[in-house]
């Protein structure tokens, strides 16, 4: 028997994985891994809230998931480019060494 | 709808998802973790499958498996070797204690709350078709936010790693 319980469970242990990853690396790219694993967590909570939870339109937190699959898609997309970008002005993409920002 | 095989179904994608996660962030090659990113992906999808999103679980396959892990190991492949490293932070235990704490947290809400259930759960007939009906109802306006959401993004992302702007000139 699943209960909305356990995919909360389930959810919880992987958005604290992602939040290690995505706190902890020091490459850009192991950074958005992290962030891809949170809102896969953030996704596994929807759509388990539209399996269990009661509501007048269940669907909704599938529609909502959906969106967040789209936001993620656009951001690696722009964030990926932005690695290609600062590798070429720094050749690295070690978070540590990007001081240009720096005053 | 809710035999046993579901439910092993269920525990072996858990332990899947979990494992190649925990691989991620233990992993030291960064190409071998973008592999496991894509199975823990994979395992996602198929928990959407045991919770009835069979339409989330093909976009997420063709989304996450598909499109952005190519992206990824592209952007890997575009910086060379030395780049390659997965290291963490030197202070990477106190993180590691935060992340726990804050998944600690959620659990506990998680138990804590009381969720409105609905009588053994929601079963979704057909789920394609009524989130086409929802995205062209309830949310026309996020729908067309979202597209060009994802004609700016496309642009700036063009924009860019295109030769000649920003660093050197390609």
């Amino acid at each position: 028997m699943i209960d909305l319980e356990h995919v909360l469970v389930v959810a919880a242990l992987l958005f604290s994985v992602g939040l290690f990853v995505a706190l902890s690396k020091r490459n850009a790219v192991g950074i958005l891994m992290g962030i891809e694993l949170m809102l896969n967590a953030v996704n596994l909570n929807l759509i388990g809230f539209a399996r269990f939870v009661e509501s007048p339109r269940p669907i909704d937190g599938q529609v909502f998931s959906i969106f967040v699959i789209t936001v993620a898609a656009a951001e690696a997309a722009v964030a990926l480019a932005l690695a290609v970008a600062v590798y070429r002005l720094r050749q690295s993409i070690d978070v540590d060494r990007l001081n240009i920002l720096k005053w | 709808m809710e035999d046993t095989a579901v439910v092993v179904a269920f525990y072996v994608l858990v332990v899947v998802t979990l494992g190649s996660a925990l691989m991620v962030a233990t992993v030291r090659d960064l190409i071998h973790a973008v592999l496991f990113l894509i199975l823990s992906f994979v395992g996602v999808a198929g928990l959407y499958i045991t919770l009835s999103a069979d339409f989330v679980a093909v976009v997420q396959v063709l989304i996450y498996v598909g499109a952005i892990s190519v992206l990824m190991l592209f952007a890997i492949m575009l910086t060379p070797r030395t780049g390659r490293d997965n290291a963490s932070v030197p202070f990477a235990a106190p993180i590691g204690v935060l992340a726990g704490l804050v998944g600690a947290v959620i659990i506990f809400v998680a138990f804590k709350t009381e969720w409105a259930k609905a009588d053994g759960g929601n079963s979704f007939e057909t789920t394609a078709a009524e989130i086409g009906r929802a995205l062209l109802d309830p949310f026309v306006i996020p729908f067309e936010v979202a597209s060009v959401l994802l004609v700016v993004a496309m642009l700036g992302a063009i924009l860019l790693v295109r030769p000649g702007s920003g660093g050197d000139a390609g």
